[in-house]
């Protein structure tokens, strides 16, 4: 992944202390990230373990997929509040989110394993809003995240949001994830 | 210039810098990697894809694998994950391999490692798994990363680390002998939240550490993760120095560090641990404290007693206190963090009579094999695992929703002295009306 300057789509909307044996249960563990057929199936179980009521925020009770593609998610942004990714170090979390389809989330702020795994791996983009936004955002607006300018504009609420600087991330996350990142800064061997 | 904090002296130490500063990135040298059967598989697919099929690890040495998750199930991925770590273990001929079905198999990895000599004060151990920070009892910086970051490991004996601000916790007085360690650090989380330490290192200090065991000190470490810490670390002294040299078959020197009395400190808590009262957290977050004494007399379905945080010696021994010549009243499991746990639970005595082993079954406790088991649920064979929605105490260290299995089990985190009055009640129990 290099950075895409621009990300647009639907919003999935996840409250506080979402921790990562909700985004992928310790039962699809057994998947292998590293076997290309099996990094699909997280995308499967991808937000299996957040109870019914806070999937898919205010309401509730939103399916994470849709009926005609149980792979890949219509929601391309995940929005979410404080702490994301706790719990377990387990990097299937950031990939299961990765494989269906998920390109960026926005929280309040992460877990510290969650965020490296993220950038790290180059999964997806761990943004930090300024302002809380799980209770603005409804699960299902469109949303339009300008990754350079660090602006969120959600379309259908006719509304936009600041977020904070990636900083120091924002090279590894140019670059594809760490190793793309050292090759390119001369740390390891092309 | 400041002093630092231990954390900080430990990582400038591994960068090569004479000094580091909090928000300092630095690139470290690593002392041990270690994974398990669940990140491993991820782990090796990561270094071998970047380094290529041929490629060596860094030093073998430093090298530890434990497979200790998934270990009694019948489920077929689940052991083809072990398999995907025997073969890589033959292939780069790693000699610290704790095979499932050999006289090696440990269990759980963050017991197994000190047990088998492979941590030591100033070093720095990374380990694919969150609860590597209970390492940091031995006085080293421990911290959990991913597979990614592993497999970088694995090629480069490097990673790079953002310096944490340190927050330092100080218990003073010596703990009553109703309370342990998960009393304390529940109590921690419950004051600053389970993001009250995200991107910090949380040192223990004061008497009352050090008058813990080293099992104890574990534990306490084990949990900074609750509170999202980077790091727990203590300090080693004479009690680490003693276990470490007795463990440690390699001889490797060791340097024993501590904070400077003119460290920065982001913050410092201190606790007077007499005062304190049985803690518990309820569903569904570590920080969601109680006190036993608010809960008492709440039905309970089930008592689970193991993991790498309740699981040991020290807490079998506790538990063993108060379960001895009485009988259950709801489903109790029992699960060894190791097979050395196990095997002293068949020869160590209570005052001179039955085995804990056998006080445990007597008291109609059912015994499991040492691994993770249901601390975090795993496929639907595993021992103890909730099912269903159970409400369930139990003396692991997190409880969010489906943690240990079913999405609405209700799962009640509390010490294992406490775990096991409520055992015998079959209610949320204070451990002092078993005690006086
Ligand atoms: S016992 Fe539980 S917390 Fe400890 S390593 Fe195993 S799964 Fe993780």
């Amino acid at each position: 992944m290099t950075l895409q300057p621009v990300i647009q789509g639907k919003a999935y909307v996840l409250g506080d202390n979402i921790d990562t044996d909700q985004i992928i249960p310790a039962q699809y563990l057994t998947f292998n990230p590293a076997i290309p057929e099996e990094y699909r199936q997280f995308g499967k179980y991808a937000l299996a373990g957040v109870p019914a009521p806070q999937g898919g925020l205010p309401k509730g009770h939103v399916p994470f997929h849709a009926p005609g593609d149980e792979f890949v998610s219509p929601y391309r942004i995940i929005v979410a509040g404080r702490n994301f990714g706790c719990g377990s170090s387990r990097e299937h979390a950031p990939v299961a989110l990765d494989a269906a389809g998920i390109k960026a989330v926005v929280a309040e702020f992460y877990a510290r394993i969650f965020f490296r795994n993220s950038v790290n791996g180059g999964y997806l983009i761990p943004f930090e809003s300024v302002k809380r936004l799980c209770d603005t955002v409804c699960t299902g607006d469109e949303l339009r995240l300008d990754v350079a300018a660090g602006k969120l504009e959600n379309l259908t609420a006719r509304e936009s949001y600041e977020l904070r600087p990636l900083g120091e991330v924002a090279p590894i996350l140019e670059a594809g994830g760490i190793f793309p990142y050292a090759r390119s800064k001369g740390l390891l061997k092309a | 210039m400041a002093g630092m904090t231990l954390t900080e002296k430990i990582l400038a130490r591994h960068a090569g810098k004479p000094s580091v500063q909090p928000g300092d990135n630095i690139w470290v040298d690593v002392d041990i990697l270690m994974t398990h059967d669940v990140c491993g598989p991820g782990t090796i697919g990561v270094f071998h894809q970047n380094f290529g099929r041929d490629a060596k690890v860094w030093d073998r040495d430093k090298v530890v694998i434990i497979p200790d998750h998934y270990i009694f199930t019948a489920d077929a991925m689940a052991n083809r994950n072990v398999d995907v770590l025997r073969s890589f273990v033959a292939e780069q001929k790693l000699p610290h391999f704790y095979d499932v079905g050999t006289d090696r198999y440990k269990g759980v990895c963050h017991i197994a490692l000190p047990e088998e000599g492979h941590t030591r004060p100033g070093e720095i151990l990374l380990g694919t798994d969150s609860h590597t920070c209970t390492a940091g009892a031995f006085g080293e910086f421990a911290t959990g990363i991913g597979n990614t970051d592993a497999g970088f490991v694995l090629g480069t004996g490097k990673t790079w680390l953002k310096v944490p601000p340190t927050l330092r916790f100080v218990f003073k007085g010596e703990l009553p002998p109703y309370l342990m360690a998960k009393d304390l650090i529940l109590a921690v989380i419950g004051d600053i939240g389970c993001d009250g330490a995200t991107y910090q290192a949380m040192e223990f200090d004061g008497d009352g550490v050090f008058c813990l065991g080293i099992e104890e000190r574990m534990t306490l470490c084990n949990m900074a993760i609750e509170a999202g810490g980077k790091n727990g670390i203590i300090r080693a002294d004479k009690k680490t120095v003693d276990f470490v040299k007795s463990r440690d078959k390699s001889g490797k020197p060791f340097v024993v560090e501590q904070s400077d009395p003119d460290a920065r400190f982001a913050r410092e808590w201190v606790y007077d641990v007499t005062k304190l009262k049985p803690v518990v957290a309820k569903p569904h977050s570590p920080d969601n404290r109680a006190y036993v004494d608010e809960l008492k007399g709440s039905a309970i379905d089930r008592a689970y007693i193991g993991s790498c945080t309740g699981g040991k010696m020290t807490d079998f021994r506790a538990a063993a206190r108060l379960l001895k010549g009485h009988t259950v009243k709801v489903d109790t499991f029992v699960v060894p963090a190791t097979s050395e746990v196990a095997r002293q639970l068949r020869t160590e005595r209570v005052d001179g009579g039955p085995t804990l082993e056998e006080v445990f079954l007597s008291a109609g406790a059912k015994m499991g094999e040492p691994s993770c088991a249901a601390c975090l649920g795993g496929p639907s064979d595993t021992f103890g695992r909730l099912n269903t929605p159970l409400k369930c105490i139990s003396t692991t260290n997190r409880n969010f929703p489906g943690r240990m299995g079913h999405k609405q089990a209700e799962v009640f985190l509390a010490s294992p002295l406490t775990v096991a009055a409520s055992a015998l009640t079959g209610t949320i129990t204070d451990p002092r009306e078993f005690l006086a």
